[in-house]
């Protein structure tokens, strides 16, 4: 096992990490802000690759295609959130669960029925295509890029959370709505943005990955279930922990794949990779039942 | 909570009665089969009902233990063990005994936590399912043959629907004595208010779980038959999580907390597909927008506004 083939592996993680951690932290904000459990999030990473495959097979500008597939997105997010979404705010759980299950059946089929069911298959953009040398390794050169955007988008993240008037809005109101609605604030509308940026954000998942697989109805699903895990593990509501929960996350993938089947053999190892992430989960919550960072509630 | 009158509740027992034993006596292959399944997953809602209508828990996580059910009962069948009395309770109790350990992890949270716990656990099963060698991994395998029960072979389907609609009828009647009994008071006790009932001496976490044990040995009743129906399992047909959410589906298109009312749902859910799936291949999002509008639309459950008529 050589010191070069740890570093690739380590690499790998660390982008899968980031790329959930765009997702998680979108299902950590909707929770934090509007009390909102969103299945249907998934949904907008699977949509944001096939409008971005659509857009670029058509214009083959990946300019054109990047804003026009996020921008189509947000507006959809937008009008899903005004008609579907803010009737369930003050729900219960269930009912937000079954509407947002119903937006993923929709989904699933509308783009089979528009796209076919065949895989699309996105090309890489020729720039980005080659290798780049680190060290001894040659690593893919979009892995690299997609991981410093990510990296870029996390710091956006922060500083959208911590340093502006509405990322102080979306805190204040994760701890306590009513207070923030009665000191003159338009909880409604903060809604209604934080919804489009939490889509946008798992939009920017989806097209980043689609060129590393092929954009299928369904690919979300277990996109959204792998950023469940994260935030159960890292804490729900916690920004900090969406981004631990998925680096622990990534990296016990990456290597539970690569080390198991090679420990235990190929039978049980592949068994025990595919259930590695849940029995972390699982033992993260012997230990914190809310999570890393997670408070009672 | 209202009650419908007693004339009411008779006429539905009625009703219900004569159309099993019609179905029995009367129903063709195809017809037998549909009902053998709407009974089936009829029993699975129950199970989710439970749990959601007595203990008051979003549980996203049931497709594990009715897969359970149905990978045991599929993997004792290919080693040749096909004797139901033998088979069936090892399979229900595999399935209780992950229901208890789920649970007991599970239940030291609440609300959207433990939604989402119990989705990633199921999700668990059904990675794990795709990699367990001898099984088919992603696509399933066929069993060799229908279980016996006593040494009585299953294959006719009319006495493969009659057998489940009994076990449902018994499920039901053991579920609904259970919620009259002081378990039940006690549950919805901790339902209503956890304060309150562990201050009136009801431990809320023990009485939960073993509601939640019971209710997973349900559905591991439910995936043994569906099994021993369809002969098929595959990760995808018994243990995803788009089969826990249509099971809540079901729940709350009839009506949560009554236990029969999982049942209507379950039918309708399964007419509804029928239907559909006769004039499109997109069934799903026709189901999908129907569970919206549900959502949205109808507020309470179809039989508490046919009740709230009824009663009026």
């Amino acid at each position: 096992m050589s010191i070069a083939f740890l570093a690739e592996q380590s690499f790998n993680a660390l982008q899968l990490g980031l790329m959930l951690f765009l997702m998680a932290v979108g299902v950590t904000l909707a929770f934090g802000t509007m009390r909102l459990i969103n299945l249907a999030h998934g949904s907008f990473f699977m949509l944001a690759a096939y409008f971005y495959a659509w857009i670029i097979a058509q214009t083959e500008s990946g300019i054109v295609a990047w804003v026009g597939a996020l921008g189509a997105l947000a507006i959809l997010a937008i009008a899903i959130e005004r008609l579907i979404i803010r009737p369930l705010y003050l729900r219960d759980h269930l009912e937000q669960v079954l509407a947002t299950f119903g937006l993923i059946l929709v989904f699933n089929d509308l783009v089979m029925m528009i796209w076919g069911r065949d895989p699309v298959y996105v090309p890489l953009p020729d720039i980005l295509s080659g290798h780049v040398m680190l060290g001894d390794i040659a690593y893919p050169t979009y892995r690299l890029v997609i991981t410093a955007v990510a990296v870029v988008i996390g710091i956006a993240i922060w500083y959208l959370i911590a340093c502006t008037r509405t990322g102080g809005l979306i805190r204040a109101s994760a701890d306590n709505r009513a207070v923030v609605q009665a000191l003159g604030a338009n909880v409604d509308r903060l809604g209604a943005v934080v919804f489009a940026l939490v889509a946008v954000l798992a939009g920017i998942a989806g097209i980043m990955t689609a060129p590393l697989i092929a954009v299928t109805s369904g690919m979300g699903d277990s996109v959204l279930i792998q950023s469940l895990v994260v935030v159960i593990i890292g804490g729900l509501g916690s920004i900090a922990g969406a981004l631990v929960g998925a680096i622990l996350v990534a990296f016990v993938e990456v290597f539970g794949r690569t080390y198991l089947p090679m420990a235990l053999g190929n039978t049980t190892g592949f068994a025990l990779a595919n259930m590695a992430i849940y029995l972390l989960m699982a033992v993260t919550l012997v230990w914190r039942p809310f999570g890393i960072f997670g408070k009672p509630r | 909570m209202t009650t419908l009158p007693l004339s009411v509740r008779i006429g539905i027992v009625c009703v219900a009665t004569a159309a099993i034993a019609a179905l029995a006596a009367f129903g063709d292959q195809t017809m037998l089969r549909f009902a053998s399944r709407i009974a089936i997953m009829g029993l699975a809602a129950v199970a989710v009902d439970v749990v959601l209508g007595y203990a008051g828990l979003v549980s996203l996580g049931h497709a594990a233990f009715f897969g359970l059910g149905a990978y045991v009962t599929g993997a004792l069948a290919l080693m040749g063990h096909t004797e139901g009395l033998i088979v069936w309770p090892i399979a229900v109790g595999t399935a209780a005994l992950a229901a208890l350990i789920i649970g007991a992890l599970a239940l030291r949270t609440s609300g959207v936590y433990f939604i989402m716990i119990t989705l990633a656990f199921a999700q668990m099963f059904y990675y794990g399912a795709n990699a367990v060698p001898g099984l088919g991994g992603a696509d399933g395998f066929r069993l060799p043959s229908r279980s016996t029960l006593g040494g009585l072979p299953l294959d006719n389907p009319r006495a493969f629907f009659v057998l489940s609609a009994f076990i449902l009828v018994a499920v039901l009647l053991f579920a609904r004595r259970a919620s009259f009994a002081a378990f039940g008071y006690a549950l919805q006790a901790a339902r209503d208010d956890d304060v309150r009932s562990a201050a009136s001496g009801i431990e809320n976490y023990r009485l939960r779980l073993a509601a939640f044990a019971i209710s997973g040995a349900i559905a591991g009743l439910a995936g043994v038959l569906s099994a021993n129906l369809t002969l098929y399992i595959a990760p995808s047909s018994v243990l995803s999580w788009h089969l826990s959410a249509e099971l809540l589906v079901m729940v709350i298109l009839g009506m949560a907390g009554t236990l029969y009312g999982a049942v209507v749902g379950a039918a309708i859910f399964l007419a509804l597909v029928e239907v559909i799936s006769h004039y499109t291949d997109f069934w799903a999002m026709y189901v999908g927008i129907a569970v919206i509008a549900r959502v949205l639309l109808i507020r309470d459950g179809l039989l508490v506004t046919l009740r709230r008529l009824v009663t009026a």
